[in-house]
């Protein structure tokens, strides 16, 4: 199993961006994702500068690959989803049809990513006749719906990683409303970038204090935090990356569990794996003889 | 410009076409689109009816298959298309990748229209769907601004189809898995958001409370007038603030934009609701029928009586212009 850091979901400030892929760089992570997945307005970072950085963590000897926005709406969305499908170096995680129209164009392999909706064995092929060398699953499917497909992709299998998200809050949704803005009492267009105040995203409870959502921008997350610590042992031969997305530096630590397996770090107050078993993506499963 | 009403039973489907529908969509009766709700939709007989009843008005019928094939049963969802196009239906609606290339390598010559849940907010999104499959149009999802719907209409060649009246999802449609986070059930993986079944509707010493699959998701003072709990709808604490976090209950209404996007060159708009009643469907398709009649007259404005209408028909009693109006994101 390969071990992939997911790109940062939440906006953090610029200092605290390059101290994280700093450590990333000497981390035990096969391969890196960076950019920004959610919101055009979030600027810490440059379109160009994450491209730069892109480039730079690349010569650290692991696969980088530089993610793009999922909702892209505005003109000027657009043409930075094209700049950067167009960077000449670094594999794209696209995140909307719009990205693998620019990706085909030009010819170039890519990752295909989580919220685009694939469904299917058919659909799959088709992305691969497109250029896809990895698939990231949609979040809310399950291991035997993964099963299910890769029984008819054999003829296709060597042509295809599968990556699926292990760790880390899920993104569930996106809006074009900010929820954070409005939880703030604050129109979108004047947002402040109050999400910076956020680096975890807001936590949204039902009247009963029960963990529902966490609100992240635009973008609406699990209200738990996805663990596949369990359930790693069952994905040899389906899944080859796991995604740890970060909620902070101790994503390093989080790897570390994970590859040695340290299942005790699994804790249902505030973890979930129910999406990979075919559950309520909130609930937990935990094999019998492991209670 | 075209109006396209909802159908989810024979009389619904007549009402939109006698007081003054375009066209009507359908859907089959089970998960191959987006509204399976339990009673709803059309069985292979009564689709044959629906399909006699449109052609005998000279209107024309749309068919929803908008969901996602499942990996062992995409046979379910190609027979849909399948017994669609033998039947003459218009245009097929679909957002499945594996859907739109079946339709059209089987059915070349076939009107295809992209469905909303197939997320198609950009016009690179937009050339994809139409360079690959020849999609015929675009149905916008309700997340672009007005503003974004025009951009959009003057950078590409295919007809686009916007909502304009009904219960609003505030998600990209077709990329929001809320429901089955809470569920297990999803719009793209059983065609229903929030399904019935998992809701219960709990009387309490503090009011009401609804909650889908165990979770509150709201709950009401006597005063209160309880909505279904759709979950993007209730009320939830954010650091100690109880509010509409995601979305209060109200309908899309975009009645006055109706010039706006007549000049855009848009070319259908859509009335939300196949899980409505019959008698919805006719007062609703009336008032569209009448502003869009109108709209083109120089001091159009929306009449207060249609606006009135509409009001009452709105989930909540209330009417938003959702995306479209900057202030509202």
């Amino acid at each position: 199993m390969k071990y992939s850091l997911g790109p940062i979901q939440y906006y953090w400030e610029r200092n605290l961006v390059y101290d994280f892929y700093e450590q990333a760089k000497d981390s035990g992570f096969d391969c890196i994702y960076l950019g920004e997945s959610v919101c055009s307005k979030r600027k810490e970072l440059k379109t160009d500068e994450w491209i730069d950085l892109a480039k730079e963590l690349s010569a650290s000897n692991k696969e980088v690959v530089l993610t793009s926005m999922a909702l892209i709406m505005a003109q000027s969305e657009l043409s930075t989803l094209k700049r950067i499908c167009s960077n000449g170096q670094v594999t794209i995680e696209a995140n909307d049809l719009g990205a693998v129209q620019f990706l085909a164009e030009n010819g170039v392999p890519f990752v295909l990513g989580a919220a685009i909706n694939i469904y299917n064995q058919v659909s799959l092929k088709q992305m691969i006749n497109l250029g896809m060398k990895r698939w990231v699953m949609p979040v809310e499917l399950s291991r035997a719906w993964l099963q299910e497909i890769l029984a008819h992709c054999s003829d296709i299998r060597d042509q295809l990683e599968v990556e699926i998200y292990g760790y880390g809050h899920l993104p569930l949704a996106y809006s074009a409303r900010c929820f954070t803005a409005r939880s703030e009492n604050k129109p979108k267009d004047q947002c402040e970038k109050c999400c910076i105040h956020y680096p975890n995203g807001r936590l949204m409870k039902s009247q009963e204090g029960q963990k529902v959502f966490v609100i992240n921008g635009i973008q609406t997350m699990t209200g738990k935090c996805n663990n596949l610590i369990l359930d790693q042992n069952e994905m040899n031969g389906m899944v080859d990356l796991l995604r740890l997305s970060p909620e902070g530096e101790e994503v390093f630590d989080v790897l570390n569990q994970f590859k040695s397996d340290n299942q005790t770090i699994y804790d249902s107050s505030i973890h979930c794996n129910g999406y990979w078993r075919a559950l309520p993506g909130m609930d937990t499963y935990i094999e019998t003889e492991l209670l | 410009m075209e109006l396209l009403c909802p159908a989810g039973s024979l009389p619904s489907l007549k009402a939109a076409l006698n007081n003054g529908a375009d066209a009507v969509y359908i859907g089959f009766k089970d998960d191959t689109n987006a509204r399976h709700f339990a009673g709803l939709n059309f069985n292979d007989k009564k689709f044959r009816s629906a399909v006699e009843t449109v052609q005998a008005s000279g209107k024309k019928l749309h068919v929803a298959i908008n969901t996602f094939g499942h990996p062992e049963k995409m046979d379910r969802w190609y027979s849909a298309i399948d017994k669609s196009i033998q039947l003459n239906a218009d245009a097929i609606i679909l957002a499945d990748l594996a859907l739109l290339q079946y339709a059209r390598d089987k059915y070349p010559n076939q009107e295809i229209h992209l469905s909303v849940q197939a997320s198609a907010t950009n016009t690179a999104a937009i050339q994809f769907y139409h360079q690959q499959f020849n999609v015929k149009r675009v149905v916008l999802p309700r997340v672009l601004s007005l503003k974004q719907v025009q951009q959009i209409a003057e950078n590409t060649e295919v007809e686009l189809e916007v909502f304009a009246y009904g219960s609003l999802c505030i998600m990209s449609e077709g990329r929001c898995y809320l429901s089955s986070y809470l569920t297990g059930e999803s719009p793209n993986t059983v065609g229903a958001c929030s399904p019935a079944k998992h809701v219960v509707w709990q009387e309490n010493t503090g009011g009401l409370e609804t909650r889908l699959n165990g979770v509150l998701i709201d709950k009401y003072a006597e005063n209160e007038n309880a909505g279904y709990p759709t979950l993007c709808k209730g009320r939830f604490e954010v650091d100690n603030q109880v509010y509409h976090a995601i979305e209060e209950p109200a309908s899309l209404n975009t009645l006055e934009l109706l010039p706006q996007l007549k000049a855009m060159g848009i070319k259908a708009v859509k009335i939300e609701g196949r899980q409505r009643s019959s008698a919805y469907v006719e007062k609703i398709t009336k008032v569209w029928r009448q502003a869009i009649d109108q709209c083109s007259l120089k001091n159009f404005t929306a009449k207060p009586d249609w606006m009135k209408t509409l009001g009452d028909l709105s989930e909540g009693r209330q009417n938003t212009l959702g995306a479209y109006e900057r202030t509202w994101q």
